[in-house]
Formats: C-alpha cells, sequence, structure tokens
C-alpha cells in the first residue's frame, strides 16, 4: 500500500469528524430488536456499543413464582429458533437433581428432536447470512425445508414452536409409527436441499467476498470472550459437548464435528453446513433404533411424571399422583447445579438453585448469544461498515435468549 | 479427566486447589457431581488468576448473583469455570452485600465485563474496577433491581401508549396481581393460616 500511495499525486487531507450511527433497533440484518451505536472514521468502524435487552421479559423472575412444570414452557421462548434444545438443558438439570433416569426411547426421541432443532437453527443462520449480505433466494430455499421440521414439531407435540414437550424424566408423549418414517425419509432427502443451497452460496464469489477473512477469532481470544459451540470450532477448537461431555445417548451414536481453519465468518458457515450434514446422520441413526426399541418415553416414577391418562381414570392412587403433580408439582432436594447442553448457537446451561421447594430458588440462564454478542466490539473493530452485519450474522445471535 | 469426572477426582482437585490458593480460595464442596469452591470476596481476582494459570481453567462460562435476604452478606456472586484441557467445570462463590464492591473478573476473563454489568443490573451488586458499569438488560432510566427477592414480580411501573399524548406513558402498576397460588402442602410446613382455621389461633 505506502508503495502505492507514493505513485498518486499528494492531495492534502481533510479533517474529517468522526461520525455515530445508529444501527437498529429495528433493522432487518439486527436479527431481532438490537441497537448499536458505531462511532465511524469515515466507513471505518472505531468502536461498537451494543444496546440490548430490548425484549427482556424477566424470565428467570417469572420463573422464580412458578413450578418447574410451568417453567419449561418458558424456554421455548429464549432461543425461539431451536425452542426444544433449551427444554433439554432444563430437564436435564432437574433430572441430575432428583436422580431420575430417562428410559432410552425417551433419550432416543430427545436425541432425534435435538437434532432437528440444530438444522432448524443453522437453515436460519446460513441463509439469512446470505440474506443480510445482499442474496435473497437462500432464505426461501431454507425455509421450505424449515416448514417441513416445524410440522414435525407440530406432529409430536401439536404445536409448531413452543413446544413444551420435554419434560424431567422423559418426554411429554410417544411418537407414532408414521412419524418416525416421514423423518427418516425426510432425513434421507435432506441432503438434496442441502446440495442446492451449497451450491447456491458456498462457491459465490460475492459471499466468499463479503465473508472470507472478516471477523477473524484466534484461538486464545475465542477461549478468553467465554465462546462456545460452532465460535470455538470455527477457530480451530475440537470442542463439542456432544463429544467431550456426552449427555443421554450420544456417545452409542457415530458423527463427526466439523473444525474450522481460520475463524473467520466464511469457516464457521463452513461448519454449520457440515453441521447439518452431520445431524441429518445422527437423525437416521436415531430413526433406525427408534423402530427397534419400543418401550415408555418417561419414567416410571410418579412423584417426578404424571401417570397416563388411561390409568388415572381407573386408579385411585393415580389419580392422586396426577393432582398432586398438576398442582404442587414435584419437589427438588434443596442443592444448586449447572448443566448444559450443545445448544446450536453454543453452550447453553442451566445453573438451578434449589431450597427443597416445588419452585426454583434461582434459575440462571447461561445463553451462548450473550457471550459472543459481548465480543461485538473488538470484532467489529477497523472492519468496514458494511461488515458489521456480516460478522453479527455469523454470530447466530438470536434475541430472546440475549436477552431473556 | 474422563466425563463426568468422579467424585473422587473432584474432591482431589478441590483440595489440591485449596492448599495451592494461599487462603484465596477457603472451601471445596462435591454435590450432585459439581465441585463448589468458596472464598472471600476481596481475594476473588487472584482465585480466579490461580484457577486460570495453574489450572487450566481457560473459560468463564457464567457469572451471576443469587440473593438471600435473610443474610447479613446478602448476596452469593458465582462464578463458573470449565476447562477444557482437562474437561472439568467448577464453581466458585464469593459472598458480599449491598454496598461493598466485588473486584471486577474482567481483567482475568474479558467477558466478565457484561455479566457484571448483568449482575449489577439485576441484584445491584458493585464491581470495583470495572470499566463501564451500566445497566444492560432493563430499560433506559430504570429503578430498583428487579432479581432481588424483594423486588415484586410485577414491578413498580407499567407503560402504554396515551393517544392524547402520542407517546408512551409510564404509570404505577395498577393491572391484575400475577397468580400465585401456594400448592405446597400445608400439613407440610406451609406457614401460612387455612381459611376457617379456628384453632389456628390456640396453637
Amino acid at each position: 500500500m505506502a508503495d502505492d500511495a507514493s505513485l498518486t499525486p499528494v492531495v492534502p487531507e481533510t479533517p474529517v469528524r468522526k461520525f455515530n450511527i445508529n444501527f437498529g433497533p429495528q433493522h432487518p440484518a439486527a436479527h431481532g430488536v438490537l441497537r448499536l451505536v458505531l462511532e465511524l472514521d469515515g466507513e471505518v468502524v472505531e468502536r461498537v456499543d451494543p444496546h440490548i435487552g430490548l425484549l427482556h421479559r424477566g424470565t428467570e423472575k417469572l420463573m422464580e413464582y412458578r413450578t418447574y412444570l410451568q417453567d419449561i414452557a418458558y424456554f421455548d421462548r429464549l432461543d425461539y429458533v431451536a425452542p426444544m434444545n433449551q427444554e433439554h438443558a432444563f430437564c436435564l438439570a432437574i433430572e441430575r437433581l432428583l436422580g431420575v433416569e430417562v428410559p432410552i426411547r425417551a433419550q432416543l426421541i430427545r436425541v432425534m428432536y435435538c437434532e432437528i432443532g440444530r438444522v432448524l437453527n443453522h437453515l436460519l443462520n446460513v441463509t439469512t447470512q446470505a440474506m443480510d449480505v445482499g442474496a435473497l433466494t437462500p432464505p426461501l430455499w431454507g425455509f421450505e425445508e424449515r416448514e417441513k421440521l416445524m410440522v414435525f414439531y407440530e406432529r409430536a407435540c401439536g404445536a409448531r414452536l413452543h413446544a413444551n414437550y420435554f419434560r424431567p424424566g422423559g418426554v411429554h408423549q410417544d411418537l407414532t409409527e408414521s412419524l418416525i418414517d416421514d423423518i427418516g425419509s425426510w432425513a434421507k432427502a435432506f441432503a438434496r436441499p442441502l446440495k442446492d443451497i451449497d451450491n447456491l452460496i458456498t462457491g459465490n464469489r460475492i459471499f466468499k467476498q463479503r465473508n472470507v477473512d472478516i471477523g477473524v477469532v484466534s484461538k486464545e481470544q475465542a477461549l478468553a470472550w467465554g465462546f462456545s459451540g460452532v465460535m470455538v470450532r470455527g477457530s480451530g477448537i475440537e470442542w463439542d459437548l456432544r463429544r467431550s461431555q456426552p449427555y443421554e445417548c450420544y456417545n452409542d451414536l457415530e458423527f463427526d464435528i466439523p473444525v474450522g481453519l481460520n475463524g473467520d465468518c466464511y469457516d464457521r458457515y463452513l461448519c454449520r453446513m457440515q453441521e447439518m450434514r452431520e445431524s441429518a446422520k445422527i437423525i437416521i441413526q436415531c430413526v433406525d433404533r427408534l423402530k427397534k426399541t419400543p418401550g415408555p418415553v418417561m419414567t416410571s416414577d410418579n412423584k417426578v411424571a404424571p401417570p397416563r391418562r388411561g390409568e388415572m381414570k381407573r386408579s385411585m392412587e393415580a389419580l392422586i399422583h396426577h393432582f398432586k403433580l398438576y398442582t404442587e408439582g414435584f419437589r427438588t432436594p434443596e442443592g444448586e447445579i449447572y448443566a448444559s447442553v450443545e445448544a446450536p448457537k453454543g453452550e447453553f446451561g442451566v445453573y438451578l438453585v434449589s431450597n427443597g421447594t416445588n419452585k426454583p430458588y434461582r434459575c440462571k440462564i447461561r445463553a451462548p448469544g450473550f457471550a459472543h454478542l459481548s465480543a461485538m466490539d473488538w470484532m467489529n473493530r477497523g472492519h468496514m461498515l458494511a461488515d458489521v452485519s456480516a460478522v453479527l450474522g455469523s454470530l447466530d445471535i438470536v434475541f430472546g435468549e440475549v436477552d431473556r | 479427566m474422563s466425563w463426568p469426572a468422579t467424585e473422587d477426582q473432584l474432591v482431589t482437585l478441590g483440595d489440591k486447589i485449596v492448599q495451592a490458593s494461599h487462603g484465596a480460595i477457603t472451601g471445596a464442596a462435591y454435590a450432585f457431581g459439581d465441585l463448589t469452591l468458596t472464598g472471600p470476596a476481596d481475594k476473588i481476582v487472584s482465585a480466579l488468576t490461580l484457577l486460570r494459570d495453574t489450572f487450566g481453567f481457560q473459560q468463564l462460562i457464567d457469572l451471576t448473583a443469587v440473593d438471600y435476604p435473610d443474610r447479613p452478606l446478602r448476596f452469593d456472586v458465582v462464578y463458573h469455570l470449565l476447562s477444557l484441557t482437562q474437561n472439568v467445570r467448577l464453581r466458585l462463590k464469593v459472598q458480599t452485600d449491598e454496598d461493598t464492591p466485588v473486584d471486577t473478573a474482567s481483567g482475568v476473563y474479558p467477558n466478565a465485563n457484561w455479566y457484571e454489568r448483568e449482575a449489577f443490573d439485576m441484584y445491584g451488586v458493585f464491581f470495583d474496577g470495572h470499566d463501564d458499569l451500566r445497566r444492560i438488560l432493563t430499560d433506559y432510566g430504570f429503578h430498583g433491581h428487579p432479581l432481588r427477592k424483594d423486588f415484586p414480580m410485577s414491578g413498580y411501573v407499567e407503560l402504554r401508549y396515551d393517544d392524547e399524548l402520542k407517546r408512551v406513558v409510564y404509570e404505577p402498576v395498577k393491572s391484575v396481581e400475577y397468580r400465585n397460588w401456594d400448592f405446597l402442602s400445608p400439613w407440610e410446613g406451609a406457614d401460612y393460616v387455612l381459611p376457617g382455621d379456628d384453632k389456628a389461633e390456640a396453637k
């Protein structure tokens, strides 16, 4: 650059004053309600100050006033792009406090739906990241697949989005044979639409120009800033809770962990694409095993899990259990626990403090997006204004979980 | 360490940390598969530095507070750490009150910056040395610390759009009280008087 500059005629530099602009809170590339105060020198970003909390609903406060069973519904409303993954962390925390065993069929259903959630999330993120840098077709193609997955949600629990399907001790109800078949055939056919999206984005010149070498995160930075999920894997750290701290039956399933090389936005995109293929692999394995393993989908401990409806109509004891569970709810032993899962966006954790009653004394939700968004300032410094939306898109932010 | 770490492994690790800390970490306990360390609040930075540099806890996963209004030091400040190399987690707790600040952890783990802002916003815990202790999740101009146990669930103000003033106005809460039924069994330690319980006075 210095050589080029010496060749061009010297133009006296006019003093430029720094420029402050407001990005959001209603901006399509803000992925929700994010207000960024950007300090610009010309078109170069000098400082970013994210103002969050515009979607703060006080989830943690509300949970302290409701029973454990009522609290599960709040977890759907955190990261509303992959609802069941959040419920999973809360159920695991309660199960570890109570010492409840989950039947194998319920574990398989949970894993399968968590992977469906991962595909839901990555489809949204990958395609809207393409939209943030100017491509309009990918979201339309991606949402077609998301729609099919939402129908699988609906067929399992009756709701397309706010599932409330995982329960402490298992899942609410069993899946029908035809639903399992349909999920299996979808997972086998998913390679094709994914290939289409891949053809559309991966080699695209504009997409590469906007993402390669943008928002580079080194290994040291990823660790120091508490990153997790794709944000550490994109930087070349092999860390996935499904492998390194396995929960449910992830240990018995075969899948690979994609890892990036350069830690830029493009590598994180590639990781997400590969993770969707791995998720499809896991779903197919779960479908095969579900067909071979009939059995209960809920623990038989009636102090935690309500009896089946048919049983309730005939047995007095079951009726009492049903009444007690849906009014008072179950109690957890006094203590505290931290349970975490590999949610699509990173490590989603629940820190639960119980004082021995039927409501949590304190429930802190550790959202991956919160840690990622706090890094916006240094990640964007020195980048151009147009790169802010590319970096933001690759952080994979959903405000339901950041603001809680 | 294999996952999940056994009780023996965690207890041994806890003892080792307590011995190496020169009083920065005073207690180690194991419960429900988690290792919990406790220490004095004024030595939190040296405790975290020791855990990061000597014991390899590279990541601050979470920082939060818990409110126990009956205690003289009413707040627990809770740090969750993760070691990727040893594959182990731990929890570190210190106690403080409304007035005594805790030293900021943002020099050790930079992401503590936002977590401390959140703890300040929600509980009013002060962090000494923090460069930017603003509110983070609540509204601009919000009063109070909503996650304290003495803060009502419905808050103190509500807002609506005023058609005459053509702007959003804040008013004291007058909407219906949230339903908050106490379903704890009256035979097991509920401390309220049941309606119509004449003998409650005599007891």
